[in-house]
């Protein structure tokens, strides 16, 4: 509990700093970066200012973009020493109750007059401020203020803020997965400190991001993916420590079936690498070739190399710093590759044991086949939780695990979601609800039963016959 | 095997999990030598079970069924009811609107049946800590034994007190609180000094509108930021072929049978795949307010 400067440094904003931006109910995730414009709500702002400041900060933007911390004011509200009146009978909506002009207040705002000096001028112009009710007024101040206050919040990232921006920003960027269908996800998917999680999606990064959290930095999470490498932009939104990227792995599923059948060659080198290895040595008998100086006698491949290349003498020392960068280019691109390799090998072998304890799919793609090919990889007794957007294709993977068996506590399932207003004697759902947040399937896996003829239906458990028998539990 | 890490086999004083069929699961002491009767048959945790793995099918005389490795949403469906408790649905929900993840420092009242302290139990593990206060005595002595058999007790502690009056016993180390309890309003000053200095997240679970008003009320008088009430529910659908008939108009005057080859001549019913919802299903559990605490 001691309240000392070491305590508060993990809450203050830094540069480099992932961060979420937020004015209402209106999210944005951006880099904290020296001197860069970013644009929120319609506005450009300079976030230097903000570091060194706490998170939860509500900043004020200042006319030119930069940030200053906002003051509560304690001035006298609005609604102070303002009349009411009882109900609406006698106000007539004639457009002509507000006495400043579009024009009028556009200059108010670039005096620089403050949000909340803003709201009392309209306030103090409006020609029936006074017979409204209480309640109208205070909603009248409320909607202004949503429209003049000129102020920003800067949050940590979390898996709740992000999830709700990307609904609400880029919803086809999730395959409009709500959040709490993610939320729903996450938990189904009994995901933990410690599991070993399988991944495929196509939501920007979004649930792969949320899985990486709920695991802590413990454990492993193993992307798999389509086409030529794992989009994962969403996951950098999160800022997470470098270490957890050290349990994140990816696999391109165009390996999947030789892993599964056990012909999946880690070792080969890629074909382009090797073209590269002897064009480098290419190059580096020539450099030797254009040295004066006579060098130390290498391997005995570039020996032959150097006799082999013949007489080229006489070129150019230019041509060498060319020569120089190239090998350098081409040395890199081979120890990445290299790399490259050795990091599939290593995911092959977490894959290769078909114990992993989880599997996670919410893509575009029919999530069916998916399903199908990735339970292969999950140990017995561990849950799968499998989103779409549409209910049809999760009709289908229904149907089939029933054929196919190894599953149990098969669920197809959506959430209702519904927020209320709550205000004395004013409490009320809101008017509009989100219409759906996509559906999921879940289920568990259990032992394949070998001994069972293929394609027979999982039979109705046998009619139990007597029943009066003591719980003789230990 | 514990509730917050999973193992292949199961041993002897094992909590596992009978999945006897679609919303028919029961749990299971393992133990050497001991019996248990279900409605297939007696399994004898000797051979049936122990070394046995996690997800194996179990045979006995009247049918089969499956053992599984406990998880917290299984516990929430069969474990023993004390109370009414909380479901997966909004235990998920929850989870993800408090922020909690791996070392997450959590505090709730009451705790009940212990259905939603084994899922953040779950989620906090390895390095978070659960404070946890229940007024029944009976209840509060039962959940201990359950969290020390399902061997995760070591990452929470119960307290037998009224929250209300006397707080969670700890002070500004909670990142989230959550409070399902008849009166919240009156745990509100106290989840605040429970909760750490630079904030964290609250949750409020009650069923009736008048409670979350007043607690609303509360919160806002205790300087809480954020506050909003939602609620969710789970629909579940039921995937079945239908086969619906085709009416039979006579035959079709215009075309010739070459015409249309296509058309099967029998061609009574079409089969559908499709899912149908229960006549009745959950309506509401119960309202869930959320709220940030700023720096104080």
């Amino acid at each position: 509990m001691a309240d000392n400067g070491d305590d508060d440094n993990q809450y203050r904003i830094k540069e480099g700093d992932y961060v979420v931006l937020k004015r209402g109910e209106i999210f944005k995730a951006v880099q904290i970066q020296p001197r860069k414009k970013v644009i929120f709500e319609k506005q450009w702002i300079f976030l230097d200012n903000a570091v060194g400041q706490l998170y939860s900060t509500t900043f004020e933007i200042l006319s030119g973009g930069n940030l200053k911390p906002h003051e509560l004011k304690d001035t006298a509200s609005p609604l102070d020493a303002v009349e009411t009146g009882t109900d609406n009978r006698n106000i007539v909506d004639d457009g002509k109750s507000q006495k400043l002009t579009r024009d009028d207040i556009e200059a108010l705002k670039e005096k620089g007059l403050k949000g909340q000096d803003i709201i009392k001028k309209l306030v103090d112009n409006h020609a029936t401020f006074g017979d409204k009710t209480e309640y109208s007024q205070v909603k009248y101040i409320k909607k202004k203020k949503k429209k003049y206050e000129n102020t920003v919040m800067i949050l940590k990232p979390s898996c709740r803020i992000l999830a709700m921006m990307y609904h609400g920003r880029e919803p086809g960027k999730i395959c409009h997965l709500r959040y709490d269908t993610l939320a729903q996800m996450l938990t189904l998917a009994n995901i933990h400190a410690g599991s070993k999680v399988l991944v495929f999606e196509t939501c920007a990064g979004l649930v792969l991001g949320s899985i990486m959290e709920r695991m802590g930095g413990y454990g492993s999470v193993i992307q798999m993916y389509p086409g030529g490498g794992p989009v994962r932009a969403g996951v950098e939104n999160f800022g997470f420590p470098a270490h957890f990227h050290d349990t994140l792995h990816e696999f391109p599923i165009c390996h999947v079936n030789a892993l599964l059948a056990g012909t999946l060659d880690t070792s080969a080198k890629d074909p382009t690498a090797e073209n590269t290895h002897e064009k480098q040595l290419n190059l580096a008998a020539e450099k030797k070739q254009n040295q004066p100086e006579a060098e130390e006698q290498g391997t005995p491949e570039e020996e032959s190399m150097v006799t082999n290349t013949g007489d080229d003498a006489g070129q150019d020392v230019e041509k060498t710093e060319k020569d120089k960068l190239k090998e350098a280019k081409a040395q890199v691109k081979k120890l990445r590759l290299e790399e490259k390799q050795r990091k599939l090998a290593a995911t092959a072998a977490l894959l290769k044991g078909r114990n992993a304890d989880g599997l996670v799919i919410a893509s575009r793609f029919h999530p069916c086949p998916v399903l199908l090919g990735l339970l292969k990889f999950l140990s017995p007794s561990r849950p799968f939780v499998v989103y779409s957007q549409y209910i049809e294709p999760l009709i289908e993977c229904f149907k089939k695990l029933k054929e196919c068996g190894g599953t149990v506590n098969l669920r197809l399932t959506d959430t209702w979601l519904r927020h209320y207003q709550v205000l004395p004697d004013r409490t009320h759902p809101l008017l509009l609800m989100s219409g759906g947040g996509g559906y999921l399937l879940s289920g568990t896996t259990v032992a394949t039963d070998h001994s069972k003829p293929a394609g027979s239906k999982q039979a109705e458990e046998p009619a139990p016959k007597r029943q009066k028998l003591e719980d003789t539990e230990g | 095997m514990s509730f917050v890490e999973y193992s292949d086999f199961i041993q002897d004083g094992d909590v596992a999990i009978i999945y006897l069929s679609h919303n028919n699961v029961m749990p299971v002491k393992v133990q050497q030598g001991a019996q248990t009767q279900t409605r297939y048959g007696v399994i004898r945790h000797s051979t049936d079970l122990i070394g046995q793995r996690y997800g194996s099918k179990v045979t006995c005389s009247k049918g089969w069924f499956h053992v599984l490795h406990p998880t917290p949403e299984l516990w929430t469906v069969a474990l023993p009811h004390r109370t009414q408790i909380l479901y997966t649905t909004d235990i998920a929900f929850i989870t993800m609107m408090l922020e909690l993840k791996p070392g997450s420092i959590v505090c709730e009242s009451g705790t009940g049946s212990g259905s939603l302290s084994h899922a953040i139990l779950r989620t906090i593990a390895p390095t978070g800590h659960l404070h946890t206060v229940e007024f029944h005595q009976q209840r509060a002595e039962k959940v201990a034994e359950e969290f020390k058999e399902h061997r995760v007790d070591h990452l929470v502690t119960v307290r037998n007190q009224d929250v209300c009056k006397d707080g969670f016993g700890v002070t500004g180390v909670a990142d989230a609180v959550f409070l399902d309890i008849p009166s919240p309003w009156d745990a509100v000053g106290h989840a605040k000094v429970a909760m750490k200095k630079h904030g964290g997240r609250l949750c409020s679970f009650s069923p009736c509108i008048e409670q979350v008003q007043k607690t609303c009320e509360a919160l806002q008088d205790q300087g809480f930021e954020d506050i909003s009430t939602t609620e969710v529910l789970l629909r579940e659908y039921d995937v079945r072929t239908v086969s619906l008939p085709l009416p039979d108009f006579g035959p079709d005057p215009e075309t010739t049978e070459e015409a249309t080859p296509a058309a099967p001549p029998n061609h009574a019913s079409i089969s559908l795949k499709t899912t149908t919802l229960p006549r009745e299903m959950p309506g509401h559990t119960g309202y869930l307010t959320f709220a940030t605490k700023p720096r104080t």
